[in-house]
């Protein structure tokens, strides 16, 4: 067994994704390699060693075009059985490319692997998670699997340092003819959302772009982390970096508190392994209600003031 | 500047769909409407088309191999000029990549600039036809585009990332995915409607497209998973907070 995971640097530091399937992959036995896409800092290496990669072909930058087409040539002299992508948006776009390019199939939404032998076997959860789906994969190697944020766990192995070898990309003409004219970044306060202990998230019931405020306060006060539904990052009041949900972030914390959020299968997938789960929503109907351990049938602009008074009361 | 929208039909998604006990495929009835997510996309295309004027066309792109026609009308009924239909039966159960080979090869042939699509069907939500699409017509892909602009014969997009976004421009022919944050869709007027109607409709089958589907996985079983289960739900008559601090305090949050 051959297995590839896909990792891209962010801030010097490896892809969490690149390390949870890494984590994974261990148990598959054989080779564990990475392509990783970045500067390559030290500190991303060790991270991806010390999650069990052996070796590691690094890529500084390119297209999706390209980069499919490198790892296209790379994955036909070396054979890979299986290549792991995160959810991100570039694993997106290089599976999506490798997979045409290759001709072979990729199972999406990945929340399992099982490896038996030969046979690779993926689960899905469907219906915000009401299902859970095995699929079979019968195309040949390499079989290109997208993960889940969070599906699994990422644990150190204490690998040593991996080989790095360089891969040059070959050119693509069209395809690759796109160019990032800048990037920016938008600001988003209080602790990172995946890591918090409380998160507190606001819905389109929180009324407007200035009364997400209070979603901030309520968060600080718990010292926890603000999030949002995609709803609300699409109106513009709050950045992506704050959706939790199917095409955000899978948080986990001990306390999420979902304020003026119906709860739609998109955002549940996102935050229902949270341990407790608090809803306030002035819809005695909502679906959030069938997931939360506390709801509240009240109105977010009567029940959040009064309990962050309540809060600043004792602290 | 020719614009084709790819637009799935999907069942209503007001009710859950169900997959089917043998095939696992899901159920999907005659007559599917137009996938929410793919309303951004065809509302994109509408105001480059706005923007171009006479010299642009937007054609609608939809693969349902039961032939459903419903929510292509609804499209059509936004603004688009017409659509193709690839209904062919041997698609039912396709995968994204088949799914994919049928798209690029009908834009293809419809001799596109500029292929948009949403970033994940509300369905299948596998989020790859966009970039397999790309690939296989030999395009450029700008994906996950919050901001689109046509600029010196080029797309210029607001690429949504995790810190915020990045500024990137690619030339035609590309494909572009946009999110729903892109653009406010307009809603069909009454005369939309009426001339959806008798917009012109062209359907092909796999085999006009030179695609022989070929589905390389297979699910092999489907279960229930044990639900969460609802706690205390109660009515706020003033001390719903205070059934939060306890909850708080339940769990040592406070
Ligand atoms: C492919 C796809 C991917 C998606 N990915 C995501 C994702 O990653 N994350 C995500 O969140 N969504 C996602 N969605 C969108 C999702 O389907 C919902 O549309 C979205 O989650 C709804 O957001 P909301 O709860 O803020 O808004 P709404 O559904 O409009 O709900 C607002 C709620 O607020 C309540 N309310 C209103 N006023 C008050 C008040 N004064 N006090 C208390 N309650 C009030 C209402 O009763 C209602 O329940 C996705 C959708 C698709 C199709
Ligand atoms: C629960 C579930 C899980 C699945 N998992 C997988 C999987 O892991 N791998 C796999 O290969 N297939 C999978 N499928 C099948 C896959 O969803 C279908 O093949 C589908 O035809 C295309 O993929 P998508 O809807 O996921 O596309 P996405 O990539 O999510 O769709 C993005 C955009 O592509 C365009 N588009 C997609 N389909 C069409 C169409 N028929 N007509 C016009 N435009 C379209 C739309 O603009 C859409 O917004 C799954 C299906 C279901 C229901």
């Amino acid at each position: 067994m051959k297995t590839w995971v896909f990792s891209t640097e962010s801030d010097g530091h490896a892809g969490s994704a690149a390390l949870e399937a890494l984590s994974k992959a261990r148990s598959f036995g054989g080779d564990l390699g990475v392509i990783h896409v970045g500067p390559g800092s030290e500190a991303a290496l060790a991270e991806l060693g010390d999650h069990g990669a052996t070796s590691v072909l690094q890529i500084a930058e390119g297209s999706a075009a390209a980069l499919a087409a490198g790892l296209a040539e790379a994955a036909g002299s070396q054979q890979p059985d299986l290549i792991v992508f995160g959810a991100g948006n570039l694993d997106r776009d290089v599976a999506g490319r490798l997979s045409a390019r290759l001709g072979k199939p990729v199972l999406a939404n990945a929340v399992d692997i099982a490896v038996d032998g030969d046979a690779l076997q993926v689960v899905n959860e469907i219906l915000g998670g009401t299902q859970r789906v095995t699929t079979s994969f019968a195309g040949g190697s390499p079989a290109i699997v997208i993960t889940r944020p969070k599906a699994f766990a990422a644990e150190p192995s204490g690998g040593g340092a991996p080989a790095v070898t360089t891969l040059e990309l070959p050119d693509v003409g069209h395809a690759g003819d796109v160019e990032v004219l800048s990037q920016h970044v938008e600001e988003s306060s209080g602790p990172d959302l995946e890591a918090a202990a409380v998160v507190v998230s606001g819905g389109r019931g929180i009324g407007d772009a200035d009364k997400f405020s209070m979603v901030h306060e309520l968060a600080d006060l718990l010292g926890g982390a603000a999030g949002a539904t995609r709803a609300v990052v699409d109106a513009g009041w709050v950045p992506y970096s704050y959706q939790v949900g199917q095409t955000g972030k899978t948080v986990k914390p001990d306390v999420y508190v979902a304020c003026g959020i119906s709860g739609a299968m998109q955002h549940l997938v996102g935050m229902k392994d949270s341990t407790t789960i608090i809803a306030i929503n002035k819809d005695p109907e909502a679906p959030i209600f069938g997931v939360a351990d506390l709801g509240i049938v009240g109105d977010v602009h009567n029940v959040i003031p009064a309990l962050v008074e309540a809060l600043k009361a004792r602290a | 500047m020719k614009i084709v929208v790819c637009v799935k039909q999907i069942p209503d998604p007001a009710s859950p769909y169900e997959l089917d006990p043998d095939s696992y495929y899901v159920v999907r009835p005659a007559d599917q409407v137009l996938d929410d997510t793919d309303r951004y996309g065809v509302e994109v295309a509408l105001q480059l088309s706005d923007e171009i004027g006479d010299a642009a066309s937007v054609t609608l792109l939809s693969m349902s191999p039961g032939g459903s026609q419903q929510g292509i009308r609804q499209a059509l009924a936004m603004g688009a000029d017409g659509a193709i239909l690839v209904e062919d039966e041997t698609l039912r159960g396709a995968d994204a990549l088949t799914t994919s080979q049928v798209l690029a090869a009908a834009a293809k042939r419809a001799e596109a600039d500029l292929v948009i699509t949403g970033t994940e069907s509300t369905d299948g939500y596998t989020g790859v036809v966009p970039q397999q699409v790309a690939e296989l017509m030999g395009a450029p892909s700008l994906t996950f585009a919050r901001k689109v602009e046509h600029v010196d014969g080029k797309i210029r997009i607001e690429r949504q990332t995790q810190a915020g976004y990045d500024v990137v421009e690619g030339a035609l022919p590309a494909v572009l995915s946009v999110t729903s944050g892109v653009v406010e869709p307009r809603y069909p007027t009454f005369k939309g409607i009426m001339q959806a109607k008798s917009k012109p409709v062209e359907t092909l089958t796999a085999a006009d497209l030179g695609v022989a589907p070929d589905v390389q996985q297979k699910i092999t079983s489907v279960e229930d998973v044990a639900s969460r289960q609802a706690g205390d739900i109660v009515e706020d008559e003033g001390e719903g907070h205070l059934r939060i601090i306890e909850k708080l305090e339940e769990v040592k949050v406070v």
